[in-house]
């Protein structure tokens, strides 16, 4: 019998509402106790005294490149990543080349995922063939092959009937159909929030009714045909009072923000830097604030970071050919205990079940809990250290980051995979 | 003053606008005279780079380094290294190799003169960057104006037309209002940008309300191609709401300026009459671009004012 102890940490455990000093024991790769003053000679212990011992957080929404684009990004590179921001289950987004719209590319991640073998990177596959929003994807193969949810993420699935007709068949296997909402012919050329910034900037507008008209859409449908709606990367302070509507009147859906969208602004577009560049794109204070107050109230039930590699040659052009995105595992955590928790706006508790047990709710991913018999996935962080984001801090291929120079709270100390320390005080194992 | 680069009238300040102004007004004496051409800048190389076809702002540029003695090359970029695939920043840097002082740059892309200034050594001269600015046009603009009129400070200018795919707009915004303009922009609501007003300008819909008592009218070109994109619903229609002709032009004060930066659709944001008419100093314009070009040239490139007037 293999065993590790964990001893001292503040252990946060919002599904089992946990959050109290007790002792962690592991065995076989599974949660074996978790109680106060637990000693084990036998055991190899980890002093946690300072620390706080969490599920290994989960983030649904990831995109690996792989295959297609490894020089932005491979399952191993991501996973490092994953594992540096105190990831160990990461559903990566089926926008690759080719993507994954059949079983065998479902299986062809899953497979690469066991060979770099430090984290679950779980496919999602996509809603339509080749992502072109025309056919249905063969849902039940990717399902059956292990897909956890599906979508076209990147491209929202423009024709109404699709979007109903996925949500209606995903009911048969309980996976959520995951939307990238954004009306293109209101969009079509844009590059920011229109606003205030893209006149001063002389950049094409992307206004916020591309993003909300597909929200109140894919929520209306959803009241009506049932299934698991999940709102991808909500931006605006619009798609927060529709989530909130929606929710109100019972429809099941549920919905994520990103890590940017929730600390940064249209503002910091100003030198035209590339690495503020994204989509959805930045919006106003005003959103963030509608943000924080979603996660706040529940309205929006999961942090994912969207997490977007880039290489060099993608971002280091001109501000129109720039591609969208930036990388987000390893700065998450910092930026919810920094801009969330430090600030009052989240329970520490709170902050953790929206990277743990929310997410694997949502996925039905027994996972992001503690509970006895549970995987021993554990992530440990001191949430009171300073860390500056460095460019050589990442174990991303990319480094597409703004926030790199920054320094915030909050350093992820130790990650445990199935029982095995697979990164301790900034080293992988 | 001294300054590297200049990439919008945003970001200079009123005094530096003013340099430039009065220093504008000494090389057009310059290009008046019968030898026009002094050696402020012998031995310097500028590079007009131009990403985007333009007849009279890169003749302008490379006449205004003639004058003053620089060697000019004029490359037109869309026919040559970005078609094989080139990165921006490489074709730049291939340039810049070839030891080049100045690069002047004109781009479809909002952003590229910013983008490239942090990355090269040489200057850089915004000629005009996708929506954003078009800096030596408003400086030529307010040149005018105040050449006619002796003052910019308390003018009332009118700007009209396709106010949101406009960088001329926003350099002549920027400048206008640092130098005391009450500036009111004019246009189809489908054309006013989100909150323009912001810049401190007055924003109108209804021309003859818009023009009503300015001091001046800056007539911008309207892109046929907008039609298209439903941004207006005919060229008949643009014509006839918004077109400035002698009729509404009698709305503005009588000594009205009509400025346009060219070049104009006749009979479409401007009739022939106006465009030819007694208030128009549209060929002034031109002479003053090249005026106005040697004096930002001469301040980036580092010239000095003594040498200058004893050619």
């Amino acid at each position: 019998m293999k065993t590790l102890l964990i001893k001292n940490g503040l252990v946060i455990d919002p599904a089992n509402n946990i959050e109290e000093k007790l002792d962690v024991l592991i065995t076989d790769g599974k949660i074996e106790k978790v109680t106060k003053n637990i000693s084990d000679k036998e055991t190899k212990i980890i002093d946690a005294e300072g620390l706080v011992v969490m599920p290994g957080f989960i983030d649904m929404h990831v995109h690996f490149r792989e295959p297609g684009f490894e020089y932005k990004e491979t399952i191993e590179s991501g996973s490092r990543a994953a594992v540096k921001g105190g990831y160990t289950t990461v559903c990566c987004m089926p926008n690759t080349l080719p993507p994954i719209d059949n079983q065998a590319m479902v299986e062809f991640i899953n497979l690469k995922s066991k060979q770099v073998g430090l984290i679950d990177v779980l496919p999602i596959g996509t809603i339509t063939k080749e992502r072109k929003g025309e056919e249905l994807a063969p849902i039940g193969e990717l399902f059956k092959a292990g897909a956890v949810a599906i979508s076209d993420d990147g491209s929202c699935v423009a024709n109404s009937e699709i979007i109903r007709r996925a949500l209606e068949y995903c009911k048969m296997f309980g996976i959520p159909v995951i939307e990238h909402c954004e009306d293109t012919n209101l969009s079509t050329d844009g590059l920011m929030n229109e606003g205030y910034y893209s006149t001063l900037l002389g950049l094409k507008g992307i206004p916020k009714a591309a993003e909300e008209v597909i929200v109140a859409r894919d929520i209306i449908i959803a009241g009506e045909v049932g299934g698991k709606l999940h709102i991808a990367h909500v931006s605006t302070e619009g798609s927060v009072e529709l989530l909130t509507w929606a929710k109100k009147k019972g429809i099941n859906v549920t919905a994520e923000v990103t890590p940017h969208h929730f600390t940064l602004d249209e503002s910091m577009l100003i030198n035209y830097n590339t690495n503020y560049k994204m989509n959805p794109p930045l919006r106003t204070k005003k959103d963030i604030k509608a943000l924080k107050d979603a996660l706040k109230n529940d309205v929006i039930d999961v942090i994912a970071t969207d997490h977007a590699p880039h290489a060099e040659l993608d971002k280091d052009v001109e501000f129109s050919a720039a591609a969208f995105g930036i990388i987000g595992l390893e700065t998450a955590f910092p930026l919810i205990i920094t801009e969330l928790v430090s600030t009052g706006i989240l329970s520490l508790s709170s902050a953790i079940s929206k990277i743990t047990i929310n997410p694997a709710k949502i996925l039905n991913l027994k996972k992001g809990t503690l509970a006895i018999g549970a995987d021993a996935d554990i992530t440990i962080a001191d949430i009171n250290k300073e860390i500056e984001i460095t460019e050589d801090f990442f174990g991303s291929r990319s480094s597409n980051s703004p926030f790199i120079g920054k320094k915030m709270k909050g350093s992820i100390e130790m990650v445990i995979k199935n029982g095995k320390i697979i990164y301790d005080k900034g080293v992988l194992k | 003053m001294a300054f590297k680069h200049l990439i919008g009238l945003q970001d200079i300040s009123k005094e530096d606008i003013e340099t430039i102004l009065d220093l504008a007004k000494s090389f057009k004496d310059v290009i008046l005279r019968p030898i026009k051409k002094v050696p402020s800048l012998k031995g310097k190389t500028v590079v007009n780079m131009f990403f985007e076809p333009s007849t009279r702002t890169r003749t302008s540029f490379e006449l205004a380094a003639k004058r003053l003695s620089a060697d000019a090359v004029n490359l037109a970029i869309a026919t040559s290294s970005v078609v094989k695939g080139e990165t921006l920043l490489d074709t730049v840097k291939t340039i810049e190799a070839m030891q080049i002082d100045i690069v002047i740059i004109r781009h479809s892309v909002s952003g590229v003169p910013l983008y490239l200034s942090k990355r090269i050594k040489s200057s850089v001269i915004n000629a005009g960057d996708g929506l954003h600015e078009h800096p030596t046009q408003g400086l030529l603009d307010i040149f005018t104006i105040h050449e006619k009129k002796g003052k910019i400070a308390g003018l009332k200018v009118a700007i009209v037309g396709d106010i949101m795919h406009s960088r001329v707009a926003r350099s002549n915004i920027w400048g206008l209002t640092k130098l005391g303009a009450k500036v009111r922009v004019v246009g189809p609501s489908t054309l006013i940008p989100r909150d323009i007003e912001k810049l401190g300008v007055e924003v109108f819909t209804d021309v003859e309300k818009g023009i009503k008592d300015v001091d001046v009218i800056n007539i911008l070109r309207i892109q046929l191609e907008r039609q298209k994109k439903n941004l207006f619903p005919t060229i008949r229609e643009y014509a006839m709401l918004f077109g400035i002709n002698t009729e509404k032009l009698k709305l503005a004060k009588p000594d009205c300026l009509v400025l346009h930066p060219g070049p104009m659709n006749r009979g479409i944001e401007i009739s022939p009459n106006v465009a030819d008419g007694s208030q128009s100093v549209i060929e002034e314009q031109v002479t003053n671009g090249v005026a106005v070009r040697m004096a930002v040239l001469y301040l980036i490139g580092g010239g000095k004012k003594d040498e200058d007037t004893s050619d």
